[in-house]
């Protein structure tokens, strides 16, 4: 293997600041969530980095990442869950139009 | 240039332009697609990695059911929405600047840690990753416990999704 | 029982009345004045008792009854009270004892127990008559009972306590509370009607007039207590402390501490005894009720300050021999004495009024005391002392007896306007009330000085011859006058009251008093008679030698040496005969064909004014009194500047609170402090809470804007 770890590292912070940039500045809160899911991407792929260049030996670096995985689903489930009852109540998905809880 | 290096970089430029056209296009079922694209480029590194199961797991999960799970909700929730205007919100450069800079930030760090720029050591022969990883998920002395913790999180986001979804009629 | 303890208990039984009828038997008449007679006569059985035991001593003087105890401690002493009967104490426990059972026997009739109530009787006021209404259908009008009956009883109970106290006491201290209990009885009783203006004025008057003799009383046995440590009789009369205190020298005019502690001591008896100039107080005193006349002004309380100055005899008289010249003490007692016996004797001539005539013959007798004590006659005074108790009881008592047949006759003919006390609206009332004459002129011979039949004689004759014997010429003639003119006033007296046919349709109608008041007064007048011959002198041609002097050598050795008796000489002998009768004699010549004030040549201004003494104190005493009080005091002290200071400092306060409300608690504490810093926590809030915009992509580029900031600075400074 002939990639130096640290292009991995440089691509999931990319993606992982691609990511956060979509979050921070998306109106639709699927979109939001769409960004989320880049970030958590970034991470697993960092994780997995790690794992293969540091100890392939124990399987830490990729249960991590499997847990990773579930979390990422779950999240995702509830997320929208949220988003399409939050649409039924308040008929909008852009995040910043559900603003109730402001001064 | 080796030709793992080159295959590095394209799929790198495919994940990096796929995810950028993923925060900006205007289009939120383009978006899901253009989201596709991305998992599917970090599956092909998976593969580069050797983690063979990861990759397919990647597939399989990640765009097969979350992406879809996406789309759905894109669909059940356009009725208002048209696609039409800006998809950004009023400070998104404020927001651009900040993930420039924590980019900025985070390679400088990584870059600068030392043993970065190792390459990998070859996998020794013989070694099952796959059985290995599956005895670890299961294994008492491994992580079994993390394994059921993460399964009965999953049971408790899909009873919560469920009852939260559902609609009263 | 041992005889201490029975003198111990002589005060008790009065004292016990007074509680007992003051708190539960007020409403009860014949209960109180039982529980009141009967105490007195326990204490008088018990005084009989002693004094009978007193008698068989052996040597009584120098052998005495005496009972002491522990009771305040003072530094490594104690100062201790106690009971002392001596010979001087015995008679006069003796002579306290029967009057004041019989005063007390005597006012159940006075206040008319038995009588209905009267018709407008209020308490407070004299009563006033009750109409009654009898078979046939006539009205007529009846003496009617006390409405404060009880109360009376109650007082003259606490004042016998008092007198008792004093009699037996040995030593200064508790005789001064005996003293000051008897002067709070008297103000009560001179007052005891109170709805009159007048009694409530004499109460006042009487009760400052002796205040100011007991503050120099006070101070002369605050003197005696610095100076020798004890205020025990038996202690000061020692000869090396009676020694030591006429040698010491006070800063006082130059007497000796001895000479002016007696002088103070005996400012309180002027106070007490009504000597002058301090007299003012017992004419008014007969506003009281007769009994408290007879009691507190002639009997017991006026002759406490008597009794207390001869006690103090060895005091006064300490550095001194009989037939040196007197000490300055002494010759101011013995001129006091024999001016206010003269003095008060010419006032009595003009007075018109039945009971003022005998208040000043009281302070003329007194007097007549107070100078034999000043002139060394121990004896003499003590004897005087006496005789003048029981029959100025006895006159007083008779004039009581007298004013009730006199109210008798007024309420008969119903006319309210005549003063049944006045002697002129009197007259043959010898025929009304015989006993009460009879014994009314025992009385008034006695206090003349009748020749050996009664007791006031030889008392008397003791005194003047005493002061011939011991060559004090002036306070001979001067008593010898006194003497005379006492013959003629109470020959007045009785020719006014007695004599002659009645005056007025009211005398007429006079009747005897009952059995309750006259039995008193014949008691008394067998002591009037008798008492005087158990001090028949020695020497007395005829008669002297046949009884012993009894009364000299019983109260002689009280003194550490016995007094001689003073030589016997034909001449006071010769002119107390003189002035006795012959004052007797001119009183009636002059009296007998007197029908009315303006035929009687003795109503000059100046007597009847009692020489205007009133008037000068009035003007002397009582009315920069009134000033001080009214317009120093209070006017200007009180209300200008204690009154201006407090409230200039109420403003002061109200103007600071004022300043500190409105310049800086409201506009700096509660404006500035107080609501500004709520307003700038109010903007603040108000303005911080637009933060909170409910966008939670908001928050996340501001939290993350932080934290890339704070990384970015951790890294630049830290790192």
């Amino acid at each position: 293997m002939s990639i130096p770890l640290s292009w991995y590292l440089v691509l999931s912070a990319a993606l992982f600041s691609i990511g956060l940039f979509g979050v921070l500045s998306r109106k639709n809160a699927i979109a939001i969530l769409l960004g989320v899911e880049l970030m958590l991407n970034a991470v697993n792929i960092n994780l997995v980095a790690f794992w293969r260049y540091l100890d392939p030996v124990q399987m830490a670096g990729q249960v991590f990442a499997i847990i990773v995985f579930a979390v990422a689903a779950a999240e995702v489930a509830v997320g929208l869950a949220l988003i399409i009852s939050v649409y039924r109540r308040r008929k909008t998905v852009i995040a910043d139009e559900v603003d109730l809880m402001k001064w | 240039m080796t030709p793992v290096q080159i295959i590095f970089l394209l799929c790198a430029a495919l994940i990096l332009a796929s995810a950028l056209m993923v925060v900006t296009t205007r289009n939120l079922i383009h978006a899901a697609l253009w989201l596709v694209a991305v998992l599917f480029g970090v599956a092909v590194l998976y593969a580069i990695l050797d983690a063979s199961f990861m990759a397919v797991v990647q597939v399989v999960i990640y765009i097969g059911a979350i992406a879809i799970l996406f789309i759905f909700a894109v669909m059940l929730t356009r009725r208002e929405m048209r696609d039409r205007g800006p998809q950004l919100r009023k400070g998104w450069w404020l927001a651009a600047l900040l993930a420039l800079l924590v980019f900025a930030g985070l390679a400088f760090l990584l870059v600068t840690q030392p043993g970065v720029n190792r390459t990998a050591a070859a996998i020794p022969p013989g070694l099952d990753t796959l059985g290995k990883l599956g005895t670890a998920l299961v294994s008492p002395n491994g992580y079994v416990l993390p394994f059921e913790v993460a399964s009965i999180l999953l049971l408790a986001a899909l009873i919560g999704a469920v009852y939260v979804a559902v609609s009263k009629k | 029982m041992t005889t201490e303890t029975i003198i111990w208990l002589l005060p008790l039984p009065p004292l016990l009345a007074f509680f007992l009828i003051v708190l539960f038997t007020n409403k009860h008449k014949a209960l109180s004045h039982s529980l009141a007679v009967g105490a007195a006569g326990l204490s008088w059985l018990g005084s009989m008792l002693v004094f009978a035991r007193a008698l068989g001593v052996h040597e009584f003087g120098k052998e005495v009854f005496e009972s002491t105890f522990n009771w305040l401690p003072t530094g490594g002493t104690w100062l201790k009270i106690g009971v002392l009967i001596d010979p001087l104490s015995a008679v006069t426990l003796f002579f306290v004892a029967w009057t004041v059972l019989m005063i007390f026997i005597y006012s159940i009739g006075y206040h008319n127990f038995g009588q209905p109530k009267g018709d407008h009787d209020r308490a407070g006021l004299p009563p006033h008559g009750a109409t009654v209404t009898d078979e046939k259908g006539h009205k007529h009008s009846v003496p009617s009972i006390e409405p404060m009956y009880s109360r009376f009883f109650a007082f003259i109970g606490l004042f016998a306590f008092g007198m008792y106290t004093l009699v037996v006491s040995n030593n200064l201290l508790t005789l001064f509370v005996g003293w000051e209990i008897m002067g709070l009885c008297s103000y009560l009783l001179i007052g005891f009607w109170y709805g009159k203006e007048s009694a409530r004025n004499a109460a006042i008057k009487a009760f400052i007039t002796t205040r100011v003799g007991d503050v120099f009383m006070l101070l002369g046995i605050a003197f005696l207590y610095s100076a020798t440590g004890t205020l025990s009789f038996r202690e000061i009369f020692r000869p090396e402390v009676l020694q030591a205190l006429a040698t010491t020298v006070t800063p006082f005019f130059g007497l000796s501490a001895a000479g002016f502690i007696g002088l103070l001591l005996f400012i309180g008896t002027i106070g007490k005894s009504a000597q002058w100039p301090l007299h003012v107080w017992l004419p008014d005193a007969m506003e009281g009720p007769t009994p408290v006349s007879a009691m507190i002004h002639a009997a017991t309380m006026v002759s406490a300050g008597v009794y207390m100055i001869i006690r103090m005899f060895p005091l006064i008289s300490a550095g001194w021999e009989p037939g040196t010249p007197l000490n300055p003490t002494m010759s101011i007692i013995a001129f006091i004495g024999a001016f206010t016996a003269l003095f008060a004797a010419t006032i009595a001539l003009a007075q018109n009024d039945i009971k003022r005539v005998l208040a000043y013959s009281t302070i003329s007798q007194l007097g007549y005391m107070v100078a034999a004590l000043g002139i060394g006659a121990y004896v003499a005074a003590a004897f005087h002392l006496i005789t003048h108790a029981f029959f100025k009881a006895l006159l007083f008592l008779g004039s009581g007896s007298v004013i009730h047949g006199m109210e008798h006759g007024v309420l008969h003919t119903g006319d309210h306007s005549v003063d049944p006390q006045n002697m002129f609206n009197m007259g043959g009332l010898r025929k009304k009330m015989p006993i009460t004459f009879w014994t009314f002129l025992i009385g008034g011979f006695a206090l003349s000085g009748f020749p050996v039949l009664t007791a006031g004689f030889w008392s008397k004759d003791e005194i003047l011859a005493d002061a011939f014997g011991r060559g004090h010429w002036a306070v001979f003639a001067t008593l010898a006058l006194a003497a005379f003119l006492t013959a003629f006033y109470t020959m007045r007296q009785i020719t006014l009251t007695f004599l002659g046919g009645p005056r007025t349709k009211e005398a007429e109608h006079a009747k005897e008093t009952p059995w309750t008041m006259t039995l008193p007064l014949v008691i008394l007048s067998v002591f009037a008679v008798g008492f005087g011959w158990v001090g028949i002198p020695e020497h007395f041609p005829l008669i002297g030698g046949l009884l012993p002097n009894w009364f000299h050598e019983f109260i002689g050795p009280t003194l550490a040496e016995v007094p001689e008796a003073a030589p016997f000489s034909l001449w006071p002998l010769l002119t107390s005969l003189c002035v006795a009768v012959g004052g007797l004699f001119f009183g009636w010549l002059v009296y007998r064909k007197v029908k009315s004030p303006k035929q009687d040549f003795l109503q000059i201004p100046l007597l009847k004014n009692k020489y205007y003494f009133d008037e000068a104190y009035d003007f002397l005493f009582v009315r920069p009194a009134y000033w001080i009080a009214e317009t120093f005091t209070y006017l200007f002290m009180d209300r200008a500047v204690i009154d201006g200071i407090l409230h200039t400092v109420g403003r002061a306060a109200l103007g600071l609170g004022s300043f500190l409300r409105n310049y800086i608690d409201k506009p700096v504490i509660n404006e500035f402090i107080g609501d500004g810093t709520g307003n700038v926590v109010k903007k603040a809030g108000s303005s911080l809470r637009r933060i909170q915009v409910g966008r939670i992509q908001a928050y996340m580029i501001a939290s993350l804007t932080v934290i890339v900031i704070v990384a970015v600075a951790y890294y630049l400074l830290v790192v």
